[in-house]
Order: C-alpha cells, then sequence, then structure tokens
C-alpha cells in the first residue's frame, strides 16, 4: 500500500535508503545533506535496517570505503553536498573506472567563495565528467522514486556505473512536501537483491579491482566505459518503464511540459523548473505558446531525444544553474547546443545563468526570459548568447 | 497559480521555533488533506540573528519553488523585528499580520510602514508560560495563524494537534496537555 506522507527531501531519500536496506552506508556529515545520515543512523539505532554504518574522517574516505564494499560484492551509498563532493572528486572516477555501482546522494550546493551554503549545480557539474549516471530531481517526490530506481540501473550487467542521485539543496532537501511512499516490500521486490557476476571476494569467479592500466589497455577500458554509459541510456528507460508498472508514476530522460505546440522554450532542471512551469502556465492562458523540458538525466546526456523534443521550436533559453567559467556559456549549454548543432532547423538558443549560491529564481524570472527568446523571434536579432539573470541590480540583466 | 492556494511568511529570530511553527502549521493543513510546502530561508545560522520560513497550503500541489514575496499572511514571532525588517513587505492589503506583543494593534502599526491591513496581537510569551512554564512563542503564533487564517477548520486543528504531539512528544505525553491548553487559548486571545 502506497501512503500518503509530507517529508523532506532529505528525509524522502532517507526512506528510500532504509527501504532498500543496503549492506554498507559510510559517511561524513556536510549541510545540507547531513540529515540523510542522520536519519539512517537513526534507523541502524532503532534495528530497521542491518546496514554496517562506518562514520570515517573525511567524504575522500567515505567514497573509499564504499567503492572498496562495492568492490567486495556489497551495495553500498553515501551522501554528500559541495566541499564534500569536491573532495570526493579522485575517487568518484575511480569507482566509476572500476564499474562500481556505488549510489551516491547529493544536496546540491554551491562551491567557495565566497562561502556559501545554499544551492546551486556548482558541485555536481564540476564532477560530471567523473562517470557517474546523474539524475535529477525537482522535488521530493523525484528525489525518492530517483533513489528508488538508482540501484538497478547502475546494477545492469551491461552499465555497471555509479549512479548519483541529485536533489537542489535547501529547496528540495529541506522543504516540507507532500509525497507519497510505496511499501516497504515492494520496494525491496522492485530494487531485488544485489547478486554481482564477480567481484573481488567470489572465490568462484574472482575479480581484480583498479589494476595498472598501461598506454595499450588503458584507452580500451576507457571505451568499454563510454559503451557503458551508452548502455545506461536504455537502462534508465526499462527500469523508468517497470517503475511506472509497479508504482504509476511515469519517468524518462526528460520531462515536456506543454511542448506539444511551443515556439518558445526553457531547458531547465531541478526544482527551477517547477517554478517556471507556473510562468508556462501563466503564459499559455494568455495564449502564448511556451514550454519547457525538464532534464531528468544529465548523465548520459540525451541529446538525440533532445533535438527531436526542440525541433518545432523557434528559441530555446537554457538554463544554466551553475557558472563553468568558459565565458561561452555553462554547462547544460554547452551540451544542448552541442547536441543540437546537427540538426536540420535547429533553434536559436541562448544560456542564462542563474540562482547561483541560492540567488532566488521566480515565475517573474522566468516569464522574463520567455519574453527575451519573444524578442529574439520578433527581430531575429539573438542578442548576447550567453548572460546572467536575477543580480540585484536589474540594469545588469539583458533584457 | 490557483487561487485557492494561501502564502505564509515567518519572522523569528533563530531559536525562537518560527521553522517548527511552519513545519507544524504544514503537519496540520496535511492532516486536513491539504498540499503543502514548509520550507526555511536559510542566512547565516546563529541564535538570535532574523531567520524567515514560509508556507504555502493549497488544495493542489503547488510546483512553485520561490520564496513568497506577497504573502497572504506574516507572523512575527519578535516584536523588535518590526524596528530591523519590513515584515509587511509585499503582504497582501486583504492579508492580515499577526504579531506576538502586549502592545495594541495599533500601536505597533506605526512601526508597520504605511501597512493598511490587518493588524492582530497576540501575548504569546504569556500564554507560553501560563501553558508550558517557559518561553516557547512559536505554539500560540501557530494556533494564531490558524484562527486568523482559517486554513485549517479551528477544531479540526486541535484535533490534528492533539495526534501530531501524540507522535511528537511519544516518550514524554505529560507535556501533551499543556501544549493544547496554549493553543487552545491562543485561539481565543488573539486580537485585532
Amino acid at each position: 500500500m502506497s501512503v500518503r506522507e509530507r517529508l523532506s527531501g532529505n528525509e524522502a531519500i532517507a526512506t528510500a535508503m532504509r527501504q532498500i536496506n543496503p549492506d554498507v552506508f559510510a559517511m561524513f556529515p556536510i549541510t545540507p545533506s547531513t540529515e540523510i545520515p542522520q536519519y539512517f543512523a537513526q534507523y541502524v539505532a532503532d534495528g530497521k535496517v542491518d546496514t554496517e554504518f562506518i562514520c570515517v574522517e573525511s567524504e575522500h574516505s567515505s567514497l573509499s570505503a564504499i567503492a572498496g564494499a562495492e568492490a567486495a560484492g556489497c551495495r553500498a551509498i553515501t551522501a554528500t553536498s559541495s566541499a564534500g563532493l569536491a573532495f570526493m572528486s579522485e575517487v568518484l572516477y575511480v569507482a566509476a573506472s572500476c564499474r562500481l555501482p556505488i549510489v551516491l546522494a547529493v544536496a546540491c550546493r554551491a562551491l567557495t567563495g565566497p562561502i556559501n551554503i545554499n544551492h546551486d549545480y556548482s558541485d555536481s557539474m564540476s564532477v560530471r565528467d567523473s562517470g557517474f549516471i546523474q539524475i535529477y530531481a525537482e522535488n521530493n517526490q523525484e528525489a525518492y522514486d530517483n533513489y528508488l530506481q538508482a540501484h538497478r540501473i547502475g546494477e545492469t550487467a551491461d552499465v555497471r556505473l555509479p549512479v548519483m542521485i541529485c536533489e537542489d539543496g535547501f529547496i528540495t532537501s529541506h522543504a516540507i512536501e507532500n509525497i507519497i511512499l510505496e511499501d516497504d516490500d515492494a520496494v525491496k521486490a522492485f530494487v531485488g537483491e544485489y547478486n554481482p557476476e564477480n567481484y573481488l571476494l567470489k572465490a568462484e569467479n574472482p575479480l581484480a579491482v583498479g589494476p595498472y592500466g598501461t598506454s595499450p589497455y588503458y584507452m580500451e577500458a576507457r571505451v568499454a566505459q563510454a559503451e557503458a554509459m551508452k548502455n545506461a541510456k536504455r537502462a534508465i528507460l526499462d527500469v523508468a518503464a517497470d517503475f511506472e508498472k509497479t508504482f504509476g508514476r511515469h519517468y524518462g530522460f526528460f520531462e515536456e511540459y506543454k511542448m506539444e505546440d511551443a515556439e518558445r522554450a526553457l531547458v531547465i532542471m531541478g526544482s527551477s523548473a517547477g517554478t517556471a512551469k507556473a510562468a508556462v502556465d501563466e503564459l499559455r492562458a494568455a495564449g502564448e505558446k511556451v514550454g519547457l523540458i525538464k532534464i531528468r538525466v544529465f548523465r548520459p546526456f540525451p541529446g538525440e531525444e533532445l533535438c527531436e523534443a526542440l525541433k518545432n521550436c523557434k528559441a530555446v533559453a537554457v538554463m544554466d544553474k551553475s557558472e563553468g567559467f568558459s565565458a561561452c556559456g555553462g554547462p547544460l549549454y554547452a551540451e544542448t547546443a552541442g547536441a543540437c548543432f546537427n540538426m536540420e532547423n535547429r533553434p536559436k538558443m541562448i544560456d542564462i545563468v542563474y540562482g547561483l549560491g541560492g540567488r532566488d529564481f521566480t515565475v517573474e524570472h522566468a516569464k522574463r526570459v520567455f519574453a527575451r527568446l519573444d524578442k529574439i523571434i520578433k527581430t531575429g536579432e539573438l542578442g548576447p548568447v550567453y548572460s546572467h539573470i536575477g543580480q540585484r541590480d536589474l540594469r545588469e540583466e539583458v533584457q | 497559480m490557483n487561487n485557492n492556494m494561501i502564502e505564509f511568511r515567518w519572522h523569528g529570530r533563530g531559536g525562537q521555533g518560527a521553522k517548527t511553527a511552519s513545519q507544524l502549521l504544514a503537519d496540520a493543513a496535511f492532516m486536513s488533506g491539504m498540499y503543502v510546502q514548509s520550507f526555511p530561508e536559510y542566512g547565516p545560522e546563529r541564535s538570535g540573528a532574523p531567520i524567515t520560513a514560509y508556507n504555502r497550503i493549497s488544495p493542489e500541489r503547488c510546483s512553485i519553488h520561490s520564496n513568497i514575496y506577497d504573502p497572504d499572511y506574516v507572523i512575527v514571532v519578535d516584536e523588535t523585528l518590526l524596528e530591523s525588517v519590513d515584515v509587511t513587505a509585499g503582504l497582501k492589503p486583504d492579508g492580515a499580520i499577526i504579531i506576538n506583543s502586549e502592545q495594541p494593534a495599533e500601536e505597533l502599526r506605526k512601526h508597520l510602514r504605511g501597512y493598511k491591513g490587518r493588524v492582530y496581537t497576540i501575548a504569546a510569551g504569556h500564554i507560553s508560560r501560563k501553558h508550558l512554564g517557559a518561553y516557547f512563542p512559536n505554539t500560540p503564533m501557530l494556533a494564531a495563524a490558524v484562527a486568523v487564517s482559517k486554513c485549517v477548520d479551528p477544531d479540526e486543528f486541535l484535533k490534528n494537534m492533539r495526534e501530531s504531539y501524540a507522535h511528537k512528544f511519544a516518550k514524554k505525553p505529560q507535556v501533551i496537555e499543556g501544549n493544547l491548553n496554549c493553543l487552545a487559548e491562543a485561539m481565543k486571545e488573539v486580537h485585532e
């Protein structure tokens, strides 16, 4: 039986972890993800899970510990944010290249400086090329649902890649909202047992983990890893289809919101997509043909599918909630524009960086972006391809 | 935005429980079948610093995740904030502000930068000390918010809170009655 509840994003993810009852959880706290291991520690104390819960001395160690546990054949997890994720960076690559399907929950938060504890995607975007699958959520329900799907995606035989389940720091992690929780047994049945074909300590079929890869072999390993990431696309859709069959909620690579006849569209991620939906509704009510695409899966990046979804648009604004310091746009823009380059009739496309360090993103901001797209269509002038929105001084914003 | 949504903004100081009150309001509304949001705005976390928390309460799920700029109701847990924070910023003229104070509403209105809407006061400190023996102003402020906004039926609210406290204070049931009496009196003692 599903249960109606009201939980924060952190408690929703901790609940999913409890229901899955992993073998090992190694933790080191950092705001705003700290509550996840706090809730989990309570489950351990209350005997609700039989997980080996290890308190370690840093994030580098927490990720190393779970990579080691996964290599030994366990299902292993942790959670972090911001500087913690940056400190894990080295081991993220190790875990991915060793093909260890650990699951890492990230409450996304800005990187310093100036010192800041609030939300943006500086942390997760900085490790986008680590080889992790990355899945993002608009709200607590999606964070929970994504987590329930994560282990199966990562553990798929021709994938075997680690998975990052991203929620928006504070905005999702600390906001209490309604949620549907699934029954413990139904979750266990859906996620299933982890029985890897081979692992470090499996006597009958052992595996060497983390060997030296000389130049004659390194590239083959990396190409195989790249193939695994391509395979992850199919696995993500397969697991989503089974999830929908089991629990009734639909997921894909992205959500198309009122895109059927949209001439103007935003490509956007996370909680801001929810806010922008309200702008779409208002403008639709006034007869404007607008819509949005909410990216759920950033790695692997659904380039072809995105082209198909954008093919009838005249102008698109890609919304980046991290500053890539490339001087020509953020990471989501680079991916989207790159994917669309070979389209027959590609839309005009701008990048707007917003919401850094918790700067609020409002319905009004989204409407201003749609107004700018309207101007681009009417005048044929693109204006600055890359700009920011939401600065304290409105005059700094490109209109 | 759906027209049946009610938006609240809470002003307090770190440690006074404004965030907890916002969560309890969400709890009460959730238990009466509504869709809720309760979220704090995080600045530097230190005891005594001004903090803001928010609620959206609606018959439908709300997808907006920005802060609230045009609230229907503002609740001020600490009246010393009136000097330093523009508590009525964006407050709807047909909404109301509820202030924890023993001063008359007309006296407080002088600090409200020309706000023309309804001003309610409640002696939350007095009520809290009477029923809980300590200064927990957030409990009476929660009841005042329900009494003024009627976002939840008052009787249903008290019934739901009994359930909520029974769960929350499972290990110290002796405080449940005091909290409920505190809520009930606060609902009567909030005045325009």
